[in-house]
């Protein structure tokens, strides 16, 4: 079966959706995430969805999933690229993400989780003091 | 109204949900639709589709390109041969589910497309019409 890469970027992971998806590969991209957060002690995950025709409510809970699995896991996601077509239909659906960070392309999403690690580390360094 | 083409899919398969969704786009397209309301009828046929699938056990669409009063659209008809939905009012209700899904996929088709009808006989199945004009 397909599978969606995930890269590692810094203390982050990269998963760029390139392909219109079927419902198994976004069931499999959840489980490969959770796993891969584990493996590899991200802080933080990046989705691109930029290539991403329509978001229907099958691919929006799965990003919902994602980002209340991954906050479990102390990892913070942050979905970057929505189409403005796909934002107004999402809207319209019902569907307005409420668990899911954005930002509007990957430079900004990644720059909000190196935010929220810089606020993680001055409150650990509180604690210590 | 007069249709000027219609092609028929089976919905068998996730994999047939993706190919519902690309052929009702090139559809779209053709019919001139903004990207905006492309985005509408190709998410509100995702949805559909996906019903069809999950609670019929699989179903089909006909495609139609419409033509009513001087204006283009696509018109999209689901059909399923499934339990069929007791109580439709409740079925359209947002947040509704009989299954594991949010319970969007009815009512937030409805919201996306200018045209919306269902028909429903429990026992027998379900059809549902939606359409997006330009």
């Amino acid at each position: 079966m397909d599978r969606i890469p995930i890269l590692k970027l810094g203390s982050a992971l990269l998963v760029t959706i390139q392909v219109d998806m079927h419902d198994r590969l976004a069931t499999a991209l959840e489980e490969d995430l959770t796993a891969k957060i584990v493996a590899t002690g991200a802080k933080g995950v990046l989705i691109d969805i930029s290539a991403l025709e329509i978001v229907d409510s099958f691919i929006g809970r799965m990003l919902d999933n994602i980002a209340a699995v991954s906050r479990i896991l102390d990892a913070v996601t942050v979905v970057v690229g929505m189409r403005p077509a796909v934002a107004i239909t999402l809207v319209e659906l019902g569907l307005s993400l409420s668990g899911v960070n954005t930002a509007l392309n990957v430079d900004r999403g990644m720059a909000l989780i190196q935010r929220r690690l810089a606020d993680a580390e001055a409150v650990d360094g509180n604690i210590e003091q | 109204m007069a249709i000027s083409s219609s092609e028929s899919l089976d919905i068998r398969t996730s994999d047939d949900v993706v190919r519902v969704r690309q052929q009702v786009r090139t559809r779209a397209v053709e019919a001139g639709l903004s990207l905006v309301d492309q985005t509408k009828i190709i998410t509100a046929a995702s949805e559909l589709a996906r019903n069809a699938l999950d609670y019929a056990g699989g179903g089909m669409v006909l495609i139609e390109m419409a033509e009513e009063g001087g204006r283009r659209g696509v018109r999209l008809t689901f059909a399923d041969q499934g339990p069929g939905i007791a109580d439709i009012g409740l079925a359209l209700k947002d947040g509704y589910t009989t299954g594991n899904g949010l319970g969007l996929g009815l009512s937030g088709a409805r919201r996306l497309s200018n045209e919306f009808s269902i028909e429903s006989k429990v026992g027998e199945g379900t059809k549902v019409t939606i359409a997006r004009w330009k």
